[in-house]
């Protein structure tokens, strides 16, 4: 009996994510009474493995000869490693969804995504998960004896232990149909569906000239910026920075709603966050009713004050 | 080349949702449904591709007679034919086991699905589609151009894309890159029309056994009244964020 967790890293170092799905499988390893065993894939220094054990990891596995991005190599090569694990934990990101559903329909187990807590049973296994592009929260259960658990971003607190962990290199020559070209990353930017802070514009900032204000406020924050879907659509900004029922989820600490109405898709897919903030000229504009805090005014002025006020308050 | 579109019927967008049954069932009375915005995504890049190389569209759905008004849009949009497995979707596992045993049956160049749908947001059933066939999968699929029987995939990752290439056959899990929001396509009079005539095969449903149940469903919290800030006193806000907060 065993907690497997997939630790995914990019470009060799490992993210909040990682470690968020790491203490979900160490608090979820106590409540079973085992251990935790992590699966990292691709090349990641000792020091970085190193990191997991703070995390109540007790052995990680590393396969570093295979590419994330090739699911099939993967998955045959986690599926080698499995053993005798009763629960098997990925982060929800758009690579574990390239891996954890192959490796359950692999191993003829049951898969749930989007989890937001702990088990709520663990036998027969129940956990909450966001359903209906965060619209409602959904019990599930687990038929199988082994469960696929995948973690949303953000839902989970990191759990620092001061453990330790070994480190096994397996030599695995797992290769998929599939050939890796290349990337293209932007560098120094923050993940939306992972950061703390949020700073998001709409269709009242006017054009895409105007953004400077938005980064600024961000930059000053540490936090990502994000856009309304017509934002994107119009090429104002880019597509990755959507936010909403068909973009990406934000679940951060503290979110600003600047120049954006409010609508139902753009609230399901940003409602996740803990704190919101409205900036809106229309005292009737639907944020206002699910923001936490407000002011009603025009971006162009009430904006610059912020960055000011928060200049202030950092020193 | 054949194409097939997996396709989700969801509830539109702009829907609130709500439980029957003492919380333990979707309540789907006065909903209007929708194909899935990321499969939407798929079937025109589809209709694309069978434009420029030839070839078909066939869209494939697990789902009850309510998904045929959804599955009839698909048809009045371009797709030639539809198949439908006559059963509510309910666990991801058997509902890519239905759509896998009729591809082993009836195979395909370029499987595509999106990559999840917009009411339970599993995003789990294209993957599993893969290994079930044994065939390469790309998720979060933002870009796809085929070439004889190649495909140049790219993909969305945190901060930017990857470029991945494959041999078909493929399964795709769809998003908007695959198409522009600009290119969707509005059925048009001829369209629906035709739908009428186009074949839609229903399939019994032959696996049972679910995984995964669904037991309850509950709301988020509702949010406690907004607290409003005069614009003049941009410094208050800040304060609050602060010391109330405790967020900045
Ligand atoms: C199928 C479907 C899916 C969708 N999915 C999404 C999604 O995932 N995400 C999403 O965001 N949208 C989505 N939408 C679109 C959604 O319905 C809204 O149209 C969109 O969110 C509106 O964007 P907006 O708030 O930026 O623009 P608008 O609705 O135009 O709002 C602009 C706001 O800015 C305010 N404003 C104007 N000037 C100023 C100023 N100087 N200072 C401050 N405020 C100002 C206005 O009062 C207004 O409230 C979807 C729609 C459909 C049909």
């Amino acid at each position: 009996m065993s907690v497997l967790v997939y630790t995914e890293s990019w470009d060799g170092s490992f993210r909040k994510s990682t470690f968020e799905a790491a203490s979900y499988a160490s608090e979820t390893a106590k409540i079973l009474g085992t251990e935790v065993i992590a699966i990292s894939l691709g090349e990641v220094s000792s020091d970085e493995l190193d990191k997991l054990g703070n995390y109540g990891v007790s052995k990680v596995v590393s396969c570093s000869a295979i590419e994330k991005g090739d699911g099939q190599a993967a998955t045959n090569a986690i599926a080698k490693i499995t053993d005798d694990a009763n629960i098997l934990i990925f982060s929800n990101t758009n690579t574990a969804k390239m891996i954890a559903p192959r490796l359950s329909a692999k191993l003829k187990v049951g898969i749930v995504s989007n989890v937001i807590g702990l088990s709520e049973s663990t036998n027969p296994l129940q956990v909450k998960r966001k359903a209906f592009s965060s619209k409602a929260i959904e019990l599930a259960t687990v038929n199988t004896a082994t469960a696929i658990l995948a973690i949303a971003p953000n839902s989970f607190k990191l759990i620092e232990t001061g453990g330790n962990c070994t480190i096994e290199e397996v030599a695995t020559n797992e290769k998929g149909a599939i050939t890796i070209e290349g990337k293209e990353t932007a560098s120094g930017k923050i993940s939306i569906s992972e950061a703390e802070i949020v700073v998001s514009a709409g269709r009242g900032l006017k054009g895409p000239e105007n953004w400077g204000m938005i980064e600024e406020l961000a930059e000053l924050l540490g936090a990502a910026t994000a856009c309304s879907k017509p934002v994107a659509d119009i090429g104002w900004r880019p597509h990755a920075e959507h936010v909403g029922q068909t973009g990406k989820v934000v679940a951060a600490d503290l979110y600003f709603a600047i120049g954006i109405s409010g609508a139902i898709q753009h609230l399901a897919g940003v409602n996740s966050s803990k704190v919101m903030v409205a900036i809106n000229t229309d005292p009737e504009a639907p944020f206002f009713k699910a923001a936490d805090y407000g002011i009603v005014g025009d971006a162009f002025e009430v904006v610059p004050k912020l960055i000011e006020e928060i200049k202030q308050l950092k020193g | 080349m054949n194409i097939v579109v997996c396709i989700s019927s969801v509830p539109d967008t702009t829907s609130k949702i709500n439980f029957t049954d003492n919380n333990t069932k979707f309540d789907s009375c006065g909903i209007q449904f929708v194909i899935n915005p990321n499969d939407e995504f798929g079937l025109t890049k589809a209709m694309v591709l069978k434009e420029a190389n030839g070839g078909t569209v066939k869209v494939i759905t697990v789902g009850d007679a309510t998904t045929e008004p959804v599955i009839r849009k698909t048809l009045a949009i371009g797709a030639d034919s539809a198949v439908r497995i006559n059963k509510t979707a309910s666990d991801s596992y058997t509902t890519a086991l239905e759509i896998a045993t009729y591809l082993k049956e009836n195979p395909a160049d370029l499987i595509i699905a999106g990559k999840e749908s917009l009411d339970y947001n599993g995003g789990a059933v294209p993957g599993m589609i893969a290994e079930m066939l044994d065939l390469p999968f790309v998720n979060a699929c933002n870009g796809l151009e085929i070439a004889e029987n190649n495909a140049k995939v790219s993909r969305e990752i945190d901060g930017g894309k990857e470029y991945l290439s494959a041999s078909l056959p493929l399964v795709i899990g769809g998003q908007k890159g695959l198409v522009e929001e600009s290119e969707l396509r509005i059925p048009n009079m001829r369209g629906i029309m035709q739908a009428r005539s186009k074949p839609l095969q229903v399939i019994e449903a032959s696996i049972s056994e679910d995984f995964t149940t669904s037991i309850s469903f509950e709301k988020p919290a509702e949010k406690e009244a907004c607290k409003l800030v005069d614009s003049n006193n941009v410094a208050e806000l800040v304060n609050l964020l602060h010391n109330e907060a405790k967020v900045i």
